[in-house]
């Protein structure tokens, strides 16, 4: 057991933990990453279409067209003065990506070239194909092999972060376990940036990949660090039959059609204006009720892409036409495609201000894991890479000048003991019969129903019943594999316990927001309420374990509420 | 359907050794990775593999199915069985890589390598100022096909020259540099190709082609070291028996329309590379002895008198045809 001591302690190396850790490094601090799995592997490298480029050339446009677009499309939950920040610093955020490498598109004349994206009036995605997460991540990636910075950020990769460390009211690091070894190791920090991403396998299905468990949101609301706007869970509009794999908005960016079982393209009757490319939960909604009123396919509808044209999807849509080709059969240069809405990403998370930091000293997050909060009820796509970049560098810009001039206590060793007896604690248990997947499934299977696209208060109040009876089957539950390396078996137990609480914070947030804005909708009250519910929900857990709920007002600056139409 | 599994385990905390069988019911679209998930959750919560994203852009789940590296979860089980339910697919950690435990190996080795090539861009000369670089959307594209590379290591785990020489790069590190050498923003591709012709580079790749057949996203590593190989040719970067090998091998053909086997040997090496050449010398000798060294071959190609074909103007055609190709582009392949 060792405890290790860093200035700053970056929480998941995906593009907001290593834009932080880069930026931090650059800065001048010592650094630390740490990563249940290779940077590469995170999960940004699934997002496809774009990044939005406010302010980048002609084609960005002005920043202040990009905010009021993303302030509505938030359905005017988002916080202004955040998705101000995120605009005007956008544009220099893309701008350093290309610098480092990576392959934007082009058009004839050299310059980047744009698509459009939901929710936005003109094109300003930026794009590489269909791959630019992936493209974005892996340039970060090589950013961070330069000699000197290999030689000075110290990486913890594939070590899983058990809890926080909370010292006198102050983040001070992390405790966690090295995957190979088994070993539980305490690595201290004057600033630890929280940057794990999101919680789609809270529900199944969903795009998310099977890491993305809400660990750091989870971790953030047990050291006592506010949460909010759990409520808030993006529906992607076209997800893919059968795995619920991400299928691009970037495809209906390129011109694809949304078609019903009888072939209209059925976005008229509900955003006549922006079509298919409105915000994604009105995309979502609309879809879900094409199904709900019989017009759908075995539980689907179709994206068309026939009329693009073999050349335009080999150059911008390869990565659409590999998957359809490999998971489900279809050649989208000729056939359509069977999509359903699906869980997608997590608007809400960690509290923080605009430059990343929680009310909590020594702790912030940035990324899907935070909520600032820029996306509000919903988030425009190509904004997710983009909050990544921004937040994540403001992030390490606050916390390595906070960290000069302060004393820090040092950490002892015994704060790894909690951690530890809990772990013997779940390898002693016995099975029972009962398995760790199955009450995943049972509670993802659930959400979906419940706590899903369309809400109602009975579903509501029995998704906390099912949660109930589902954290007492988790507390006696037990795994098979009792050995210390690479011992999954244990790691998923505990990833199960994050996704409970963060299921938790889900349904209690959507039983009290009692209106229905953006993603979230409540059949009870479909109407938006801007005189009660202009404001976040936020949830804290107490010294004494209880859960409390306070409210945030929304930050506005420049936008006063209007009706949201497409 | 049945799904038949046979897992290498090496698990010695479990006390597993060996390999592991496993029988479950499926649905018939399910992938590799779709069954080993069941396997491990339902039945055998020890087994040990990494994947993440199930829809091949992470690159966790490489593994050797069957003999040959791919990714689990683009693997459809019916293809790989032709839907015999009697198949037992036989599913083992990537190679050229140790073992961790069962399915995961420790990929340092392939890391190690990537970082050797210098794989950022490093651009000279002033950076733009509140703008992007200008580059054709054609370079763009061609990259956009290497940095489809996900990392997954199938490549290195097939890769035949590694097998036997561990100071071989190997083919994803070499795709990552043409990646850069491509690219026009980058300034220092001499030094990069001049690096990538030492030992261990471009020209010990032996063209085996298992990279491009076992790369789940059409990388074709192999075709991005022929693309650098060009590239170094084109730099002047002759000095090399790799180089060596090309020229002599095409001035023979050229000049006589047949590959003279005598002349390849100190044409590659270097006609003054007295060490290598004093190697050879009990080889070439066992040859004359049982007349594999015949005198037409004797003469050096593009020296007088030296044997050619007869039909030489049409095999001159072909050769000034082909040479105007250059490399095979990327094009996505099953």
């Amino acid at each position: 057991m060792a405890v290790y001591e860093h200035d700053v302690l970056v929480i998941g190396a995906g593009l907001a933990g290593m834009r932080a850790a880069l930026r931090a490094q650059e800065m001048g601090a010592d650094v630390a990453m740490v990563s249940k799995v290779h940077p590469v592997r995170s999960h940004s490298n699934a997002a496809q279409g774009g990044i939005n480029g406010p302010g980048v050339g002609e084609d960005g446009g002005p920043w202040e067209e990009h905010a009021f677009e993303t302030t509505k499309a938030s359905d005017y939950l988002g916080d202004q003065d955040a998705i101000e920040v995120l605009a005007k610093e956008g544009g220099r955020e893309v701008l350093q990506t290309e610098h480092w490498g990576v392959v934007y598109s082009r058009k004839p004349d050299g310059r980047m070239a744009v698509r459009r994206f939901g929710g936005m009036g003109k094109a300003r995605t930026f794009f590489v194909g269909a791959i630019t997460g992936q493209a974005i991540l892996h340039v970060l990636y090589e950013q961070l092999l330069r000699p000197s910075v290999f030689k000075a950020l110290r990486n913890y990769e594939e070590w899983f972060v058990t809890s926080l460390i909370v010292d006198d009211g102050q983040c001070r690091g992390a405790v966690a376990m090295n995957i190979r070894t088994g070993e539980l190791h305490a690595i201290t920090a004057k600033a630890t940036i929280v940057a794990t991403g999101g919680l789609g396998r809270v529900y199944e299905p969903s795009t998310n990949a099977l890491i993305c468990t809400g660990d750091g949101i989870a971790q953030a609301y047990r050291a006592g660090a506010p949460i909010m706007d759990m409520e808030m869970v993006q529906i992607h509009p076209t997800t893919l039959k059968g795995s619920g794999v991400l299928i691009t908005e970037g495809a209906r960016g390129e011109g694809a059609y949304l078609l019903n079982k009888d072939g209209e393209r059925f976005m008229t009757k509900y955003a006549p204006s922006m079509m298919e490319l409105a915000s994604r939960d009105v995309v979502s909604r609309a879809e879900q009720t094409e199904l709900d009123e019989g017009r759908g396919v075995d539980g689907c509808v179709f994206l068309d892409m026939r009329h693009l044209g073999e050349q335009l999807i080999k150059e911008r849509l390869e990565e659409i036409y590999e998957i359809a080709r490999d998971l489900v059969n279809i050649d989208i240069t000729k056939e359509l495609l069977p999509i359903l809405p699906g869980i997608h990403y997590s608007m809400g998370g960690v509290k923080t201000d605009v430059d990343g930091l929680t009310p909590m000293p020594g702790l912030y997050s940035a990324g899907e894991a935070a909520c600032v909060s820029v996306h509000g009820a919903n988030r425009v796509g190509a904004n997710s890479l983009l909050d990544t970049l921004v937040f994540g560098r403001r992030a390490a810009e606050h916390a390595v000048p906070w960290i000069q001039g302060k004393t820090f206590k040092p950490v002892p060793e015994s704060v790894v003991e909690k951690d530890r007896k809990m772990i013997q604690s779940v390898l002693d248990r016995p099975m029972n019969g009962d398995r760790v997947a199955k009450i995943r499934r049972d509670m993802g299977v659930s959400m979906n129903a419940n706590v899903g696209l369309f809400r109602s208060p009975d579903k509501l109040n029995k998704q906390v019943e099912n949660l109930k009876e589902l954290r007492a089957r988790y507390e006696k539950v037990g795994v098979e594999d009792k050995g210390k390396v690479f011992n999954t078996d244990l790691l998923f137990h505990i990833e199960l316990g994050y996704m409970l609480d963060c299921a938790d914070m889900i349904t209690t947030s959507a039983i009290e927001r009692k209106e229905s804005r953006g993603a979230h909708t409540r059949l009870d009250y479909p109407n938006r309420d801007d005189v009660n519910w202009l404001k976040h929900i936020v949830l804290t857990k107490q010294p004494d374990g209880s859960e409390k709920m306070t409210y945030t007002p929304v930050t506005i600056t420049q936008w006063q509420p209007q009706e949201r139409k497409y | 359907m049945k799904v038949k599994l046979k897992v290498k385990r090496s698990d010695s905390a479990a006390g597993k050794a060996g390999y592991s069988q496993y029988t479950i019911d499926a649905p018939e679209s399910t992938t590799l990775l779709d069954a080993l998930i069941n396997v491990r959750e339902y039945e055998d919560g020890t087994l040990s593999l990494r994947c993440s994203c199930r829809s091949a852009i992470c690159g966790s789940c490489a593994m050797r199915v069957d003999g040959r590296a791919r990714l689990a979860c683009r693997a459809k089980v019916i293809a790989i069985t032709d839907g015999d339910e009697n198949h037992e697919i036989t599913v083992e950690p990537m190679g050229n890589m140790p073992v961790i435990k069962d399915l995961v190996v420790d990929q340092e080795l392939f890391w190690a390598k990537m970082r050797a090539v210098d794989p950022y861009l490093q651009p000279t000369g002033p950076e733009p100022v509140g703008e992007e670089y200008r580059v054709p959307n054609e370079s763009m594209l061609d990259l956009t096909h290497t940095m489809a590379c996900i990392m997954c290591g199938a490549c290195v785990s097939d890769c035949t020259v590694l097998e036997v020489d561990k100071n071989f790069i190997a083919p994803a590190a070499l795709a990552k540099a043409y990646r850069f050498v491509g690219d026009p923003r980058d300034g220092r591709g001499h030094e990069r190709l001049q690096k990538l012709s030492e030992y261990g580079g471009i020209w010990d790749c032996t063209r085996c082609n298992m990279c491009v057949e076992v790369c789940p996203k059409g990388v074709a590593p192999m075709n991005r070291i022929l693309q650098l190989r060009e590239h170094a040719i084109e730099h002047g970067l002759t000095n090399n028996a790799g180089s060596r090998h090309t020229n002599i091998f095409t001035k023979s053909i050229t000049d006589g329309g047949r590959l003279n086997e005598v002349w390849m040997v100190p044409g590659s090496v270097g006609m003054f590379n007295v060490p290598r050449m004093m190697a050879e010398v009990p080889g070439a000798l066992k040859m004359l002895r049982v007349g594999k060294l015949p005198l037409s071959q004797m003469v050096p190609p593009g020296f007088p008198g030296s044997h050619k074909m007869s039909g030489m103007d049409r095999v001159r055609n072909v050769i000034r045809k082909s040479s105007s190709l250059r490399a095979p582009k990327p094009e996505v392949t099953e």
